[in-house]
């Protein structure tokens, strides 16, 4: 559980990150708060010979929510995301599905931008930032771009950023409606078996909006756009509700894995985005 | 004199001894970092060795190449078979009487086997040598399942095969195919199977008892030192068994005993993962010898989960048999233990299955057969006790399960089966079919205090309505209860039936009394977390009558520690506990001379109260053990040596047997397959009780380990042999939040043959646990046609179940 010999490089600013990127290329990689990338370096499944160590940048690690729209810094911690009493007002589904990640030390340490930069399946933030439709800010040689998450992931630990390109910023409307994040998991410290992050608007007893994506079930995080869709327009009778867990199971590609078998993965994520949507139109 | 006016509770109250929930000695330092583990054991030029592993689980090798690594900064040699047959210890006998290679010898025969061991001067250089040494390897076919290893033309060990090509006989008598290891058997085969073929109801049920594996936060570790001018050998190490390794260290290097010291230093816990001998041992030795400069191995935690001493893997098959009433009358058990690639179990030399034989557990059954079949198969090598006496666990798992079952098949409350066939008190000591004699017991009592305890009944009114609700679509939520009422065997154990490679299972004290009245006292067993500093002190404190807060316990050094066979198999109170008392006893007779010789009167005359002696009659005549101590050293005694010590050496006349009654209440929520532990209630009789405190920790912490095993913690294997289950993601381990709230319960039946009638309580609430958690969940689906499935009952196993039994339709 040694990581083979690296450089470790910590910049001041994002000038100096990226011409770090710039000059090794591949062989560059930046980290976090490095509770992903560590853990995969220890086991020598990344081969990262120049470490760029994001701590020293700064900049990054503000919570900004105006009327519309929150942003939050890459560097902001999970743990900051669940201290933030002005984000859980404006954004509760935030709290809830960050008090889900991984315990306290891991959150601690681990950052919104690393959640979302990272590209594992298992990471409940992608997900998350869909049913929000986030945009990241990315900076790279080339300057400022903005990625929808819904367009981000592209398969397992491939997503639409270069690689020389470094996260900034994840940015979402403030979200309406009632919220919920379930998510089943084997234990603390687990990634997801199956999760749904889940957003609804009501108006007048029946449903304007809805937004759903699910978090481990396929090899990226799925917005279930046709979920959302069944639902619009309904009281969200059962009816409704089979049809929205019937939609997403078809957008779902579960893989078995020590956590059982795809039948169960299947059968389960339709109970938990059933129970998400019937907690969130509670709250609605 | 302040003794004068202290009463006699406040005298008692002021030595701590048995029966008080003294405070652990040892967490000061261990609460403030301050304790001293192998790892921090630091020496000048100290080197690090580690092992290249195979990825293969069963594979010839066929070259290989060290160059590369010797040229990696920092790496200094790189250890093969090659390198250690000239020394012959390219293999190593296990305590099973198999042998097992060090390092490969031409084939691997399991994913993580040691391959070759690099020596660098530090970790991470060891590392990076590791991935530079070339092993080139020809996959051979894999045997992972025991059933298809016993039919396989595949010979997975060569070396124990004739030149026929037929198996040749092993240390526990014949062998049936070249893949077997032994069969051993206890009972009557032929009245069993009659009594089972003639009965009036027979329950079956075929069970697996997964492959799981001890989890000690420490991993194994050893650092050696091999000091080439005075010839002899320190090794420190994370060893159960400090006595036993000093010896077995002896035997296979040929150092005299003499010049080796073994030191166990602070052990962050065991639960039997460090009772055996493992090659980083010996490589770290040998190494040490090579270099000239001690040597570190400590094990990671992917090393540790996939290679040291795996527990369970046992396919049991069973059947009892009793009357229309319910009254058992026969047992029969088989097992096929798949003991991996090397027969490297843990347990005394008589008992290749351990002491399996306790599985007709709490019930008086008339005539029972066992038998058990060791087999080879591509995974690790192990087999130890995880927190159990020797194969305890997966007795009373086996008979607390075919309870289960025959209540199912009698269509009667499972409770009441087992009260009707309880082994009754005055039946004790009670010969059991299988041979054993228990000692003591009250089973019927234990069960009612807990059943009332928990309002049995009206926790079955309640499941009986949720049933109800269910069926009618109200809730989706299954309610179980978990019954287990479990009897250890445990305090190995007598010489006369009990020995590792030929070392009696007794065990040792002896007590050093210092003039100013207190006292040091040294074992031969060694604490991994159990608290022997404190409870032990507690001991002598009662029997000596000085302060336990005066007693210092030492344990671990083999150069300054009496020899003992070490700590498992809940052995330290029932054998070195007796020891200490019997130690103690002695000090207390050579007191009483001294104090009679003090008070001018005859021996006889005087009697032990407390912490003094008095005068039988005239209590205001009495010498304190404090002061007797000071006479010991300061006075010329007619016909007494100087001095006030003593040492006792154990044989116990008999294995102790604690028992207990656990109840658990569980919902299961049928669509998710979650389950939640509403309550757990655990009644424990332990004998005599040292410290109620430590006794409540040690019954959590097994419980805990009980819930681990049942409800997901699993080394499981791929078809090829690959662990699936190497890190703490995937092996489970729970935290706070998965622990329920435990309410521990006790009665007391002490052992009539223990000095002070203890009998052991670390590993009770593991084994009583394990089959509570299992049954509760069980019990759950009961209602709806379940009659058994195997643990770990994780999510997806729980939700299969459901799925089988038609309740997602
Ligand atoms: C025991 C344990 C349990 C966990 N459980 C969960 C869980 O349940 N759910 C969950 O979602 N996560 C879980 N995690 C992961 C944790 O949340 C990580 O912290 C998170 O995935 C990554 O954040 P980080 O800041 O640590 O990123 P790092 O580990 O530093 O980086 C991760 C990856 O993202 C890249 N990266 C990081 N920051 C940027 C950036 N600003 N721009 C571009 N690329 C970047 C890195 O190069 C790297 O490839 C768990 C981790 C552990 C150790």
């Amino acid at each position: 559980m040694i990581p083979a010999a690296f450089e470790y490089h910590r910049p001041k600013d994002m000038a100096g990150v990226l011409s770090i990127l710039e000059e090794h290329g591949d062989d560059a990689r930046v980290m976090a708060g490095g509770h992903s990338l560590i853990p995969m370096m220890k086991l020598r499944m990344a081969d990262v010979p120049h470490l760029i160590d994001l701590q020293d940048v700064g900049g990054m690690s503000d919570i900004e929510i105006d009327a519309d729209t929150i942003r939050i810094g890459a560097m902001v911690t999970q743990h900051d995301i669940i201290d933030n009493e002005a984000l859980a007002q404006a954004a509760p589904i935030l709290r809830e599905a960050a008090l889900q990640i991984a315990d306290p030390q891991v959150r601690y340490m681990g950052t919104v931008g690393g959640n979302v930069a990272n590209g594992d399946p298992g990471n409940d933030m992608p997900g998350l930032m869909q049913c929000l439709d986030a945009t990241f800010t990315v900076v790279g040689p080339d300057g400022e771009r903005d990625i929808a998450a819904r367009e981000f992931y592209e398969a397992a630990y491939m997503t639409a950023r270069g690689d020389e390109e470094v996260l900034t910023a994840v940015t979402i409307p403030v979200p309406m409606g009632g919220y919920a994040y379930e998510k089943q998991k084997r234990k603390i410290g687990d990634y997801a078996t199956a999760a749904a992050a889940v957003q609804i608007v009501k108006d007048g007893g029946s449903c304007v909006s809805a937004s759903i994506a699910m978090t481990n079930l396929s090899d990226t995080p799925i917005y279930s756009e046709a979920a959302g869709d069944a639902l619009v327009g309904t009281s969200l009778d059962d009816a409704a509700i089979k049809a929205a867990v019937a939609a997403m199971l078809d957008d779902i590609d579960p893989t078995e894995d020590n956590r059982g078998p795809v039948a169960f993965k299947k059968h389960v994520a339709g109970v938990i985005l059933r129970r998400a949507i019937e907690r969130a139109w509670s709250r609605a | 004199m302040k003794d004068e006016v202290t009463s006699r509770e406040e005298r008692i109250e002021n030595l701590k001894g048995m029966g008080c929930s003294r405070k652990r000695v040892e967490d000061a330092r261990f609460t403030q970092g301050k304790g001293n583990y192998v790892d921090d054991i630091k020496l000048d030029g100290m080197l690090f060795g580690d092992f290249v592993r195979s990825p293969y689980a069963h594979a010839k090798i066929v070259n290989i190449d060290t160059s590369a690594a010797l040229e990696v900064p920092g790496v200094l040699a790189v250890l093969t078979a090659k390198d250690l047959e000239p020394l012959g210890l390219h293999w190593m006998p296990t305590l099973a009487g198999d042998r097992q290679m060090v390092l490969a010898d031409g084939k691997v025969l399991f994913q993580g086997q040691e391959v070759a061991f690099v020596v660098a001067v530090d970790r991470y250089a060891a590392a990076d040598g590791i991935e530079a040494v070339e092993v080139e390897y020809e996959e051979l076919e894999v045997l992972v399942d025991p059933f298809k290893a016993m039919k396989s033309d595949v010979v997975l060990r060569p070396d124990t095969v004739a030149e026929d090509g037929s198996p040749a006989a092993g240390a526990h008598g014949p062998r049936k195919h070249h893949n077997h290891i032994f069969t051993w058997e206890a009972g009557d085969k032929g009245p069993t199977f009659e009594t089972i073929d003639n009965a009036e109801v027979v329950a079956e049920e075929t069970m697996y008892y997964h492959r799981t594996h001890p989890c000690p936060l420490e991993t194994c570790g050893c650092v050696a030192s091999m000091d080439k001018v005075n010839g002899k050998l320190t090794l420190w190490g994370t060893f159960q068994a400090p006595h036993a390794i000093r010896t077995v260290v002896s035997l296979i290097s040929g150092i005299e005993e003499h010049n080796i010291r073994v030191i166990s230093p602070d052990i962050g816990g065991g639960f039997g993962n460090k009772v055996g001998a493992y090659p980083g041992y010996v490589c770290s030795v040998v190494a040490s010898i090579v270099t000239g400069k001690p040597v570190k191995w400590i094990e990671d935690r992917m090393d540790n989960l996939m290679t040291t001493a795996f527990a369970r893997d046992y396919h049991m098959t069973g059947r009892v048999s009793a009357t229309r009433e319910g009254k058992i009358t026969g047992l029969h058990c088989h097992v096929t233990a798949d003991h991996g690639g090397f027969d490297a179990c843990a347990d005394p030399t008589k008992f290749p299955a351990g002491f399996m034989n306790i599985c007709t557990g709490s019930y008086d059954i008339p005539t029972a057969f066992l038998q058990v079949d060791g087999v080879y198969t591509n995974k690790a090598p192990g087999g130890v006790s995880y927190r159990c006496s020797f194969r305890v666990t997966e007795a009373v798992y086996f008979i607390e399960r075919m309870i289960e079952v025959l209540a199912i098949e009698l269509n009667m409350d499972a409770a009441e089966l087992r009260r009707i066939n309880f082994i009754k008190k005055e039946q004790f000591p009670y010969k059991a079919a299988l041979g054993w004699e228990y000692d003591s017991g009250d089973y019927h009592t234990a069960w009612d205090k807990a059943l009332k305890t928990v309002d049995y009944e009206g926790l079955r009114a309640e499941q009986a309505q949720r049933v109800e609700d269910f069926k009618a679509g109200k809730t989706r939520s299954l309610m179980g209860i978990g019954l287990s009422f479990f009897t250890e065997i445990v305090g190995a154990g007598p010489v006369k039936n009990c020995d590792i490679l030929g070392l009696g299972m007794f065990d040792s004290c002896e007590i050093r009394i210092h003039p100013t009245g207190s006292a040091i006292a040294r074992l031969g067993t060694i604490s991994q977390g159990q608290g022997h500093a404190t409870t032990f002190a507690q001991i002598l404190a009662s029997e000596i009558g000085l302060p336990a807060d005066s007693i210092t316990i030492e344990e671990g050094d083999t150069d300054t520690a009496p020899y003992g066979l070490g700590t498992y198999g809940s052995r330290s109170t029932p054998v070195a506990g007796a020891a200490t008392a019997m130690a103690g006893r002695k000090i207390r007779a050579k007191a009483q001379m001294i104090a009679a010789y003090l008070l001018e009167v005859h021996d006889n005359d005087v009697e032990f109260d407390v912490d003094r002696f008095v005068v039988k009659g005239a209590p205001e005549k009495f010498k304190t053990m404090k002061e007797i101590a000071f006479a010991a050293y300061n006075q010329a005694i007619p016909g007494i040596e100087p001095g006030l010590e003593a040492v006792s050496y154990y044989d116990p006349p008999n294995m102790t047997y604690p028992f207990g009654a656990y109840i658990c209440v569980m919902d299961i929520d049928v669509d998710t397959g979650l389950p939640e532990i509403r309550r757990f209630y655990a009644l424990d009789d332990c004998g005599t009780r040292i410290n109620p405190m430590i006794i409540e920790g040690q019954v959590h912490g097994g419980l805990t380990e009980a819930l681990a095993v049942a409800l997901g913690q699993e080394i499981a294997y791929d078809d090829m042999g690959n662990v699936k289950t190497g890190t703490l993601m995937d092996f489970f381990l729970p935290t706070a939040w998965e622990v329920p709230n435990y309410e521990t319960d006790y009665t007391v039946t002490p052992s009539p043959h223990h000095p002070i009638g203890a009998k052991g309580v670390g590993e009770s609430p593991h084994v009583g646990g394990v089959p509570c958690f299992s049954n509760a969940i069980q019990d759950a689906f009961r209602p709806f046609g379940n009659r058994h499935t195997n643990m770990p009952h994780d999510h997806w196993r729980i939700w299969k179940t459901a799925n089988e039994l038609g309740l997602h339709d």
